[in-house]
Parts: structure tokens; C-alpha cells; sequence
């Protein structure tokens, strides 16, 4: 029997809503697993990804550390895939690209009412936000996308399927969704 | 008898006067379109419904039909011009379909749907486009506005008035409103007027009615556009297929 595909899997600037949505698959993800075997993954809790044949990366790029995982999946996955649509479009994280990042955290943290004596966070522990979200397709390259938020176990099923046949994957009406 | 022309290799007939765009949907053969609309005169604009004849594209809509031409539509090579196309508008505004009213009745999603667009592609430009929420009963979100001047067209043409209007050039273009204060507040627009039921996409919205429909239960979710938009046409078979914007009466 063939080798089984490895895979890797992630959630960036994301709600792991896709990650939800890979769980809806239902039973059929017993089938998958008879196809592959996970690396880093929620499923797995290993924290960094080793060498893998197909990555799936939810959520957008939205501070320094998601910049450092997604080149770490690029590094070593064979065909890397944007899934959901903040991985694809920035998504609602994005929807602070055109608003001043400084002007952002300060009306959050300092002048929204209800929040005497906050402070922006400041701890080295904490990834440094970018000025602005980006989806993965402007910092590496994707090879594919499953767009939806989230799309729909089925779509989901249905891409990952064909790609592991070897076809080019494709949704149709009804499992295509932008919502 | 009429004339004919080749589309996709079946033929296609035509009265003069009609255009290529026109009669196929006449005759029950989809081109995908963004900007034309049964109802108005057509505008040319997005490029959507390009087909090859004779080697050469052109805008379908605008094209009027002659006999014996032979016109390439579905075709790849015009699909790819399209999905790229579909990729730049969405690039190019804020088009954040998860949190838009129109989703699932957007002409644009649905023919990003059609088209197997599955990215935009390119560098989102993230426009700063703020809200016109100054109107009692109508929003106006321009972040998703693809231009298409639908209802420019429709509020002069139709409701007599002149509430829209397109200004600057190039990518600097946008919608404007027609009052000194820029805002919808101080126009003459009313909820029945046309205007407020052309947008192809989610910029001129009704207040307090959002999410009435549920996502999934929507137009474009029930059927792909490409099967809607014969139903939307006039057909061969229709007694009348003027209208009274093409007519220029109110
Ligand atoms: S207007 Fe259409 S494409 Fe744009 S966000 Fe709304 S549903 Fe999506
Ligand atoms: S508001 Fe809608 S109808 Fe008017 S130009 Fe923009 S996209 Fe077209
Ligand atoms: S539909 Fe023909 S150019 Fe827009």
C-alpha cells in the first residue's frame, strides 16, 4: 500500500471556524484518515510543522508570528492551501486595514468608555501586530483555495478528495461560497 | 424568417436592432453580464459579457447582431478574461461577503460562483470608502461598488430624478450623490423608486430588512445565475420585449 499523505494544519489570524468545519466532515473523516495522517494540527497538538505533503491554513496574516508559521508551512509543504475567507481575502480582521493601527488600539484599549486605566498590551511575549492584514496569497505562494466562512464540510470533502485523486479540484454551484 | 448567427455553434436568431447580447437571451443562451440590464440601454462597461468573433473580442452587449457571425463565448479562453476580471473587482473595493447583505443575491459572487473564482488573486487595495448612512431609510455602502452605473442610469432615466452620479477618472472614479452636502439625506430618492432595486451588487441597501432571508436561502443560492438570468430576460416568446427605459418614457 501507498504511503499515507501527511498533513499540516492551522489557524492564523482565524476563529477556527474552517477547522470546525473539517470536523463536519462527519464520519467521513475516518475515510481521510485511511488516506492520511496529520502533522502539526489541533488534532495533533505537535507545535511545528515537519515535512508534509498538503498544508491547510486558516485565517490571514495579521501580527509577526503568523508571518513566521506561514513561511514555516510554505517551507515544507508540498502544496500549501488558503482555506476560508481570511486566508483568501484578509477577511473581518481586514476590515481594519483601512483604520490607523495606532489610532485602533488606542480607541480599544485607552478611549473607548468603560476602560479607565487600560493600556495597550505591551508584553514581549505577544506577537507584533502588522500595520495591516494581509491575506497569504501576498506573502507566499498558494497553490489553492477553498473559500467560504466557512466553507461547508462538504466543499471542504469535496476539494480535498479530488486533489487527492490527482484531479483538479473544483466546487460547482452550491459548494462555491464567498459567506 | 429571421436571421441567424453562430453562437457556440448553435444558431442563434435575431431581429435588427437587437444585440448579440440580447438575443441569445432571447433564445435561451446565457452570456455572463454584469452591467447590462433587460431593462436599460446598454452601458459597455464591465467587460463581463466579451465572446470572440472572428478572432477578435468584443463587449456582446453593445455588439449588434449580424447574420452570420460567428461567436465564441463559452469558450476558455473568454472564461479566463472573465475570472480575471471578476478577481479585479473584488481586489479593487472591500467586498467582505460574509457581513454584506447582498450575499447570495449578488450578481458578482454569483458570477464569481459560475466561474469557479476561488481567490481574487491580486493585492487587495483595501479602499477607505466611509458609509452614507444619513438617509432615514436606505444605506449606502460603497465599498462594494463596481461602477456599473445602473442607478445613474435608473434614477434619471426611470425616476426622473438624478440622485447618483460617477466621478473622477481612472481608479480614482466613484459613485457620488447629488446634493451639496454630498449626503442621501438631502435628495428626492424614495424606497420605490427604481434605483433602489438595480444595484447588481451591495451598495444601495433598505434599511431594517437585513438578513431577512436567510444566508443559503437566497437567489443565487437556490440557482446558479446562469439558469436566473434567462428567467430574467425577456424571451422570444414574450408578447412585448420593449421596456420603457429603453423607450425613454418614464
Ligand atoms: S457586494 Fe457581493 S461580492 Fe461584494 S461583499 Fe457583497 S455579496 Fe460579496
Ligand atoms: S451603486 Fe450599485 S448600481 Fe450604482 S454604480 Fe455602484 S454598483 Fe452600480
Ligand atoms: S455586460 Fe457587457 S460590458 Fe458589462
Amino acid at each position: 500500500m501507498s504511503r499515507k499523505l501527511r498533513i499540516a494544519t492551522t489557524s492564523l489570524a482565524g476563529c477556527f471556524g474552517c477547522h470546525m468545519s473539517l470536523l463536519d466532515i462527519d464520519e467521513r473523516l475516518l475515510a481521510l484518515l485511511e488516506l492520511v495522517e496529520f502533522d502539526r494540527s489541533p488534532i495533533t497538538d505537535i507545535k511545528h510543522c515537519g515535512p508534509c505533503d498538503i498544508g491547510l491554513i486558516e485565517g490571514g496574516i495579521c501580527n509577526a508570528e503568523n508571518v513566521h508559521v506561514l513561511r514555516e508551512f510554505r517551507t515544507h509543504c508540498k502544496i500549501l492551501i488558503a482555506i476560508g475567507s481570511c486566508a483568501i481575502t484578509g477577511g473581518l480582521p481586514a476590515q481594519r486595514n483601512h483604520l490607523d493601527l495606532a489610532s485602533c488600539l488606542t480607541e480599544v484599549y485607552l478611549t473607548e468608555p468603560g476602560l479607565a486605566h487600560g493600556h495597550i498590551p505591551n508584553d514581549p511575549e505577544l506577537p507584533l501586530p502588522l500595520d495591516k492584514v494581509h491575506p497569504l496569497h501576498e506573502v507566499v505562494k498558494i497553490d489553492y483555495f477553498i473559500p467560504g466562512c466557512p466553507p461547508s464540510g462538504d466543499a471542504i470533502w469535496k476539494f480535498l478528495t479530488d486533489l487527492i485523486a490527482g484531479k483538479t479540484p473544483e466546487l460547482g454551484h452550491g459548494l462555491i461560497k464567498y459567506d | 424568417m429571421s436571421d441567424t448567427f453562430q453562437l457556440d455553434g448553435k444558431n442563434v436568431p435575431f431581429e435588427s436592432g437587437q444585440t448579440v447580447m440580447q438575443a441569445a437571451l432571447a433564445a435561451g443562451h446565457y452570456i455572463p453580464h454584469l452591467c447590462y440590464h433587460p431593462e436599460f440601454k446598454p452601458h459597455g462597461s464591465c467587460k463581463l459579457c466579451t465572446v470572440k468573433v472572428g478572432g477578435r473580442t468584443a463587449a456582446s452587449c453593445t455588439m449588434p447582431a449580424e447574420a452570420g457571425l460567428n461567436v465564441e463565448s463559452n469558450i476558455e479562453e473568454m472564461n479566463g478574461l472573465r475570472r480575471t476580471l471578476v478577481q479585479m473587482l473584488f481586489a479593487e473595493g472591500n467586498h467582505f461577503c460574509p457581513s454584506c447583505e447582498k450575499s447570495g443575491n449578488c450578481m458578482l459572487q454569483a458570477l464569481g460562483y459560475d466561474l469557479e473564482v476561488h481567490t481574487a488573486g491580486f493585492r487587495h487595495l483595501y479602499p477607505d470608502r466611509p458609509l452614507d448612512a444619513s438617509h432615514p431609510d436606505i444605506l449606502l455602502d460603497f465599498n462594494r461598488c463596481i461602477l456599473c452605473e445602473l442607478c445613474v442610469r435608473a434614477s434619471s432615466e426611470v425616476d426622473g430624478k438624478n440622485v447618483f452620479a460617477l466621478s473622477g477618472r481612472g481608479i480614482a472614479k466613484h459613485l457620488i450623490v447629488n446634493a451639496k452636502s454630498e449626503l442621501l439625506k438631502d435628495t428626492d430618492i424614495a424606497l420605490a423608486d427604481k434605483a433602489m432595486q438595480v444595484c447588481p451588487v451591495g451598495v444601495i441597501l433598505k434599511k431594517r430588512v437585513g438578513f431577512s432571508v436567510p444566508i443559503g436561502e437566497r437567489r443565487y443560492d437556490q440557482r446558479p445565475i446562469s439558469a436566473q438570468a434567462l428567467d430574467d430576460a425577456p424571451r422570444l416568446s414574450d408578447a412585448s420585449s420593449s421596456c420603457a427605459a429603453c423607450e425613454g418614457t418614464p
